[in-house]
């Protein structure tokens, strides 16, 4: 027996939720980064399955689909740390319920 | 594909990851997020996409860990508490997952065995990469200079 593709979009699924559970729950801003480099993982590891599990995979395309989005991935990270890093400098904290000084 | 080491792989990568989600102390959880993408790597090498697993450790473990350490390091200083939970987010987070489940064995369809397919290699990756997916090749390209220039602008120091 191997492991069909029901079992990887299980697996797929509950690292989404995870990663929805520390972008949602968690206070710090750097978790919540974490969180969504989680998300974009379980979206790639579906990619993958799928072009695995097709019948006829002749072109590369859930491949090239997860390529492109490890790319941007990496991308959002540099921006969403530099963005950490420039808040902390001109508030003194990274805790993201302080940061309200656009409220109404 | 084997079973037993799917099994291992997954129970690994998804108690790093809720390591990752739930630990209070940053560093711990940087580092354990670590483990969760090496799991991921291992999951696309078990699929047969070796050279996406390859990007996914060269990129991952490479660069954003080391990015988010840093990122821990220069923003230290603020001795606040990290461990700040809402517990509403695990409510959403636990339906959300709830919903995915139900619907994935709902799907009849997706319990057919994997096909066989010829292993695809790198050779055929820069083939499609170089013909079919150049338009996206060269936005990504763009994308990442863009994301270099903005993040230098991001952290500069301020000329006062």
């Amino acid at each position: 027996m191997t492991p069909t593709l029901t079992l990887f979009l299980i697996i797929s699924a509950a690292l989404f939720s995870i990663g929805l559970l520390a972008a949602l729950s968690r206070r710090h801003a750097i978790f919540i980064l974490i969180g969504i480099e989680m998300m974009l993982a379980a979206a790639n590891l579906n990619f993958i399955a799928f072009w695995r599990f097709a019948p006829q995979p002749q072109a590369p395309t859930g491949v090239m689909v997860a390529i492109f989005s490890i790319a941007i991935a990496a991308a959002e990270a540099a921006i969403g740390l530099a963005l950490v890093i420039s808040v902390y400098r001109h508030y003194r904290t990274t805790n993201v319920e302080k940061l309200d000084q656009l409220k109404g | 594909m084997s079973t037993a080491a799917f099994i291992v792989i997954a129970i690994l990568m998804l108690a790093g990851a809720l390591a990752a989600a739930t630990l209070s102390k940053l560093i711990h959880a940087a580092l354990c997020l670590v483990i969760a993408f090496i799991g991921i790597a291992a999951l696309f090498f078990l699929l047969g996409a070796e050279f996406v697993g390859l990007v996914q450790i060269f990129v991952y473990v490479g660069a954003v860990a080391v990015l988010i350490v840093f990122t821990i390091l220069l923003t230290r200083h603020a001795e606040e508490p990290t461990s700040g939970f809402n517990w509403s987010g695990v409510l959403v987070a636990v339906a959300v997952f709830a919903g995915l489940i139900w619907v994935i064995l709902q799907t009849p369809s997706l319990s057919a065995p994997a096909p066989v397919i010829e292993a695809l290699t790198v050779k055929r990756i820069g083939e499609v990469l170089m013909t079919d997916y150049i338009w996206p090749l060269q936005c990504v390209g763009l994308l990442l200079t863009a994301a270099l220039v903005g993040g230098l602008i991001l952290v500069m120091e301020e000329k006062r």
